[in-house]
């Protein structure tokens, strides 16, 4: 049987400016797979090739077999896709918002109000169903513009980015949504800036000018993470600078109220060595995915 | 209510309510910022945060209370405080057709600088936010990070002493975030007073006090590592989480 998604050396430039220069992938049954890079990277083109909304300039996009252009019609039939920036109809209540795309894919009204149910859920917009969309807040607006998209339970889902503003809570009842989806055997293809929903896929690529230049189960990703990383609880950033001089490639990246000091292994000796003759402490941090986005953009962009 | 000593405060409202219909979108807020903090407004999706903001910004009149925003009432100072504050909306609200450079040219003369002072805090602010090589691009083809430092740029464009961001890095990838806030730090330490939301709790870490909204009433607030003590929890997502779900 053919995967869901099958993505074959897809390029497109946009008035010769390369947008994606190489992107191959497959997508089976069951499986997430996650979408991640800096802006600019080439995301959302990839995406809207998938869906047959681009043409590519090189390579070929199937859905079930069936090309994503020649034919589209019964492709998209398979496909369901939130673009970046979903059209709710303003004037239209959260009811009728879920109803009127609920009819668009011909579901009958006995499957519609169960969806419903869950949708409602996950999304928090039970008290709210009857409001108009347009005045409802940036973050709501986004889960409803979600639920729309799940209203039809498609093979293939596409989704560009749809955790922006949805908060904390709301994210993680979203993904249990996702992995109950994926366990009744729908694909899932996601992009995001969001490492902990990366981490949360079975696979990720991390796309970097338009090029995969990572792939692989994310906790591989990270565990592949060449360099050393230190930290050095209750130390002000300010007080790092004297730690590090003369040290040249080493990084520092800020971690909520930490700081990842990121080392080859001399390196890791020398400031070893500084921290305890100045008293400090200093423990080592085990490498997590945002750490591997950081270094492998940093690598990728140098040799750009 | 006018007793107390809202002057030499950055935002200080007292009983702040906004009701739309029957509906109450901000339901009694009290709060004090001081100037100089970098304060983060957190809470659930529909909480009131935007709605507080947009009437903090005297673009919203309250149904019920009072806020001073650089001790001036939004009630009835409102003009005033427009010229005081920065504000980036949710949505940007950068002009697609203009230039970079003309986007801020456009703003300045909003906020009624002269031509020299536009041109010369103008040029200041594309190097210091890394857009000089993008001054003549079409803003509408810009990525996102660099759209949103833009934004940023045309907020602080008059030196306002209170700048309020409204998920200034929402869908931004996680390194252009870093080199935001690298910004927000550098404009707070020019002694601006900055009052931010975010959905990103890591982001939430780099603020000097925060607090978190539900249902239009603030359920937490004080410094991160205060909050993270009383609700036992080892960062600000498992705080929110359970500050949310209580
Ligand atoms: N013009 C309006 N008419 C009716 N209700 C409104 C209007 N504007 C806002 N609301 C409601 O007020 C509540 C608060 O909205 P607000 O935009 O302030 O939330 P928020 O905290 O900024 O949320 P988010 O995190 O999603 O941006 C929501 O329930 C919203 O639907
Ligand atoms: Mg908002």
């Amino acid at each position: 049987m053919s995967p869901v998604l099958e993505l074959t050396g897809l390029a497109r430039a946009y008035e010769g400016r390369p947008a994606l220069r190489e992107l191959s992938l497959t997508l089976e049954a069951g499986h997430t797979l996650g979408l991640i890079g800096p802006d600019g990277a080439g995301k959302t083109t990839a995406m809207r090739i998938a869906c047959g909304l681009l043409t590519p300039d090189q390579g070929s996009a199937k859905v079930a077999g069936l090309d994503c252009l020649t034919q589209a019609r019964q492709m998209r039939a398979l496909l369901g896709y939130m673009p970046q920036r979903f059209s709710l109809y303003p004037d239209l209540t959260v009811d009728e918002n879920l109803r009127f795309f609920a009819e668009l894919h011909g579901i009958t009204a006995a499957e519609r109000h169960i969806r419903r149910e869950k949708l409602l859920a996950f999304s928090r917009l039970e008290p709210f169903v009857k409001r108009r969309a347009g005045h409802l807040s940036g973050g709501m607006k986004q889960k409803l513009a979600l639920a729309c998209t799940l209203i039809h339970e498609p093979r293939l889902l596409i989704l560009d980015e749809p955790t922006t503003g949805v908060d904390p809570v709301s994210r993680q009842e979203f993904w249990a949504l996702l992995g109950e989806l994926a366990s009744g055997g729908m694909a899932l293809w996601i992009s995001t800036p969001y490492m902990d929903e990366a981490l949360r896929c079975d696979e990720v690529q991390l796309l970097h000018l338009g090029r995969v230049i990572a792939q692989g189960p994310p906790a591989e990703i990270a565990r592949a993470f060449p360099r050393r990383i230190l930290r050095f609880p209750g130390l002000a950033p300010a007080a790092l600078t004297p730690l590090l001089a003369g040290l040249s490639g080493v990084t520092v990246h800020r971690f909520g109220h930490d700081l990842h000091v990121v080392c080859d292994t001399a390196q890791e000796d020398a400031l070893r060595e500084r921290a305890q003759s100045a008293g400090l402490e200093v423990e080592s941090e085990e490498p997590g995915l945002e750490d591997a986005f950081f270094e492998l953009v940093a690598v990728a962009e140098l040799a750009a | 209510m006018s007793s107390v000593n809202h002057t030499g405060r950055a935002v200080q409202a007292e009983q702040l309510s906004r009701r739309f219909g029957d509906f109450t979108a901000v339901d009694g807020l009290s709060l004090t910022v001081e100037q100089g903090e970098i304060f983060g407004f957190l809470g659930a999706n529909g909480a009131g945060k935007t709605t507080a903001i947009r009437m903090f910004c005297g673009l919203l009149a309250p149904s019920a209370g009072e806020a001073w925003v650089d001790g001036l009432s939004i009630r009835t100072q409102s003009e005033e405080i427009k010229r005081r504050i920065g504000y980036m909306s949710q949505r940007f609200g950068l002009y697609d057709d203009l230039s970079v450079r003309e986007n801020l040219e456009f703003y300045g003369g909003i906020y009624g600088l002269g031509q020299a002072e536009i041109h010369s805090r103008g040029e200041a602010l594309l190097a210091r936010l890394d857009l000089a090589e993008w001054g003549t691009r079409r803003t509408g083809s810009l990525p996102l990070g660099y759209k949103q430092r833009l934004a940023l740029g045309v907020a602080i464009l008059h030196r306002p002493r209170i700048l309020f961001l409204d998920e200034p890095t929402g869908g931004v990838d996680p390194v252009a975030r870093r080199a935001f806030w690298d910004l927000i730090y550098e404009v707070a330490a020019d002694g601006t007073t900055v009052f931010v939301t975010t959905h990103y709790m890591d982001e939430a870490e780099y603020c000097g006090r925060v607090s978190i909204m539900t249902a239009g009433r603030i359920a937490a607030l004080d410094r991160p590592a205060v909050l993270k003590a009383q609700w036992g929890a080892k960062d600000m997502q498992a705080v929110f989480l359970r500050v949310v779900s209580a």
